[in-house]
């Protein structure tokens, strides 16, 4: 269709270029002829609006130069000369071969454009370079929150007069969203003054949009100059804001500058309904106190309508209900795996189609189920927030806390597991971190402390940052407290990485004194181990003066885990693939050539390992070659050694129940595609295990 | 019954297109080549809006807007003018003849009818 009418534009370019070159001769003959010179500027006119409409934007752009001379020509501040003549009809060509360009796809000859407009621009006294318009670019807006405005519309008497239904415009507003008016007919006079064509009335509009300030500015485009036009934004509703009750009517007739809050105080020392009495006294008139209570009642109206729809987009379920089904799902995906495997196994391909479609749904089925759990960490957060004021008012601390990241997501029983260790952690940081404000104001710091609580979607996991600006922690004091606490041999070499893992060590406490809030030393121990529980981990790092951030990573559900499938003799295993670094051999060169001591070479760098045979007693030789899977649990690297590595394995975790539930070096279960069950390896525990051991 | 929309344009391109778009959203279309056109169609016919250039020969899209303005029948019709960025001067005059608002070329067939369908209603 666009085709079509470029291909009209052309045809009528053509013919108004042919009509152009007569004028200019003409002209040349005739140069006072104001006819001549409308003619040649319409045509110019034309030719640079239409051509703009179809896209030919190099032609428009180069027309307007030559029509923004024609237009000092028409105006008699130019002289029509033969040199102005010549450019023009150059020009002309010039036009007629950009159009004649535009079929064949042809580039026109820039240089010779950009000359004409030189010469031009010289005549017409102009300075500067020649530059093409550049396009101007259209502004979307993001979307916004939705807000509420106050609009007074006020036409001008006249307003029929230029075409304009007000209605209409009115109806215009309407679309944009929720919208309450009312008209203010006070201005009407008696019937033998009035002028039928005039108009008195005008509008209070109170419109709840998320359209932005300026798609209520385009409604008015056309009247705003001559109409009395009041935008003002009244209230914005996001999620977080609170539900306190509309301001008073008294206040919105004040705002709006229809009383005086002189006024407003003297009809309000009288006790009776403000606007009843403001009414009566003569002070308003009816149709403004009308306005101001409907804009209470539609604030309230959006609010009720918004409350109503978040009601109805949620229900609440008991949380066994979704615990039953969130451990229906987790055998579901055991049985999916079953029939995966068998059909596999049948080579059957309408079986596997089957296979591979209940694959799918149930992976689909199980993402949802899992997700239902998850609630955002906000409430959590505060919480906290009426802790930290309660501490720091206790300890004499002045401490603010700051929050980020509150709609992070988490699976309702880590959020509820992950509370004590977090408290912990936060008084932690305002009994040991923060300083007193005396402290602070000495070492150049504001007197006001800050904790910054953080969560942040990393992956499968969630990161939790509690960050203080406090005193850091005293590596000096850690490895002496670490030596006199029996925790590590004098003269020890530690990285600052172990340094400060130790403080995660039982019985280990810096504090020089024992306060209610912290100090006693069981602290961050429990709260490791709590970590570790939910298979989270949780890492340190801290400058001396300047503050502490410990930043706890916690997997975003509990219920199902990647991990790697490993076989001893004819039990298989399952390890926490978070944790997996890498997987070598061992052969039993290697073994041999070790000397009896657990160590292997993995690039140059030595890793102890743990023969996990050995470990289970689990009877039976050895394969030829073992395997070890490399593990990092606190950044330090350890090997296990299993005899095949079988693959990636999505795992539904199963409890083992109360008879097995302490165990050591085991987490769980989970039931593999062929029935047998496999068991979980608990990564952390059995590296402790092992140096306990060692010791 | 449709409402009658008369675009006066000298450009018959603009005029193609105008009244193309028009016709899509169910208007019916009265064409005129210049204002002097324009104003002996309109003693004729009743039309509910005027689309009209500003530069014309014979009688240009001021005087158009004026000559309307003094007709009974086209007294309180919408009346949209077509200008050019460059033509500020022009919108304000246009304005003061009684135009009711303006499109600024150019302009997109969706652009013309959010204006129709504003002063229309």
């Amino acid at each position: 269709m666009i085709d079509q009418h470029r291909q009209a534009f052309k045809e009528e370019a053509y013919e108004l270029l042919a009509e152009l070159e007569s004028s200019l001769l003409e002209l040349e003959e005739r140069p006072d002829d104001q006819d001549l010179i409308g003619r040649v500027f319409r045509a110019m006119h034309t030719i640079k609006g239409s051509g703009s409409m179809f896209g030919f934007d190099d032609i428009a752009s180069f027309t307007h130069e030559v029509e923004t001379i024609f237009d000092m020509v028409r105006n008699g501040k130019l002289q029509v000369t033969g040199r102005l003549v010549n450019l023009t009809l150059a020009a002309r060509d010039q036009i007629r071969a950009m159009l004649d360009a535009a079929d064949s796809g042809e580039a026109t000859d820039l240089q010779a454009s950009a000359e004409i407009i030189v010469g031009l621009r010289e005549l017409a006294g102009f300075q500067g370079q020649v530059a093409a318009a550049a396009p101007k670019e259209e502004v979307h807006e993001a979307k916004k929150d939705q807000v509420t405005y106050r609009i007074r519309f006020a036409p001008a008497r006249e307003i029929f007069v230029s075409g304009t239904n007000p209605l209409t415009l009115i109806a215009e507003l309407r679309e944009l969203g929720a919208c309450t008016v009312v008209a203010q007919t006070a201005g009407f006079p008696c019937l033998e003054e009035m002028n039928p064509e005039s108009c008195y009335v005008y509008w209070d509009v109170i419109l709840t949009t998320d359209q932005g300030e300026n798609a209520i500015r385009d409604v008015f485009i056309f009247v705003e100059d001559d109409c009395e036009l009041k935008i003002e934004p009244i209230a914005e509703h996001n999620r977080y804001e609170e539900q306190q009750d509309y301001k008073r009517l008294g206040e919105i007739l004040v705002e709006r500058g229809d009383i005086s809050s002189e006024d407003m105080k003297a009809v309000l020392s009288q006790q009776r309904r403000f606007g009843e009495l403001a009414i009566s006294q003569g002070i308003l008139h009816e149709g403004k106190v009308q306005a101001a209570l409907a804009e209470q009642q539609h604030i309230k109206e959006v609010r009720q309508e918004k409350q109503v729809a978040e009601a109805s987009s949620s229900i609440r379920v008991p949380a066994e209900r979704l615990d039953l089904l969130v451990n229906l799902v987790g055998e579901m995906v055991t049985v999916q795996a079953r029939l995966s495997q068998t059909a596999a196994q049948r080579a059957d391909g309408e079986l596997m189609a089957i296979a591979e479609e209940v694959e799918r749904l149930t992976a689909e089925l199980r993402d949802s189920a899992l997700n239902i759990r998850m609630l955002p960490i906000g409430s959590t957060f505060s919480k906290f927030k009426r802790l930290v004021r309660d501490l720091s008012v206790e300890l004499g601390k002045q401490i603010e806390m700051t929050t980020e990241g509150a709609e992070t997501e988490l699976d309702k029983t880590v959020i509820e597991k992950l509370n004590d260790p977090l408290v912990h952690l936060i008084r932690n940081s305002i009994d040991h971190g923060i300083e007193l404000p005396e402290a602070r104001v000495a070492a150049g710091k504001p007197e006001r402390g800050t904790v910054h609580l953080s969560a942040v979607h990393s992956g499968d996991s969630v990161l939790i940052t509690i960050a203080d600006d406090g005193a850091g922690l005293d590596k000096e004091a850690i490895r002496t407290k670490g030596i006199e606490r029996g925790i590590i041999p004098a003269g020890a070499e530690l990285s600052e990485k172990e340094l400060f893992n130790l403080i995660f060590a039982p019985g280990f406490s810096t504090a020089k004194t024992i306060s209610s809030v912290s100090g006693r030393g069981v602290g961050m121990d429990v709260v490791k181990r709590a970590i570790e529980a939910l298979r989270g981990s949780i890492d340190i790092t801290s400058v001396r003066g300047e503050g502490t951030r410990i930043t706890v990573k916690i997997p975003l559900t509990l219920a199902i885990i990647e991990s790697l499938l490993v076989k001893i003799g004819n039990d298989s295993f399952m390890m926490p693939l978070a944790l997996v670094d890498e997987c070598v051999e061992l052969t039993r060169e290697d073994v041999a050539a070790a000397h009896g001591r657990n160590l292997a070479h993995v690039r140059d760098q030595l890793v102890p390992y743990i023969p996990l045979r050995e470990h289970f007693a689990i009877p039976g030789a050895p394969p030829e070659i073992e395997q070890i899977v490399i593990t990092q649990v606190n950044g330090v690297r350890v090997g296990f050694v299993v005899d095949h590595v079988i693959g990636e394995h999505q795992t539904v975790i199963k409890s083992l129940g109360r008879a097995y539930k302490d165990t050591e070096g085991i987490s769980g279960a989970t039931i593999l595609g062929d029935g047998t069950v496999a068991l979980i390896l608990d990564i952390p525990q059995l590296v402790q295990a092992a140096e306990a051991a060692q010791e | 019954m449709a409402k009658v929309i008369m675009t006066a344009d000298d450009s018959a391109s603009v005029r193609q297109m105008v009244t193309f778009t028009l016709k899509q959203g169910g208007y019916e279309v009265v064409e005129a080549v210049d204002g002097k056109d324009a104003l002996q169609k309109l003693a004729g016919t009743k039309v509910d809006m005027l689309i009209t250039d500003l530069n014309m020969p014979n009688l240009d899209g001021i005087g158009l807007i004026k000559g309307a303005r003094a007709l009974p029948s086209c007294k309180f019709i919408p009346i949209v003018m077509l200008t050019t960025e460059s033509q500020e001067s022009k919108k304000q005059e246009g304005k003061a003849a009684g135009a009711t608002g303006w499109i600024v070329k150019p302009f997109k067939p969706e652009q013309l009818m959010a204006v129709v369908k504003k002063v229309l209603g």
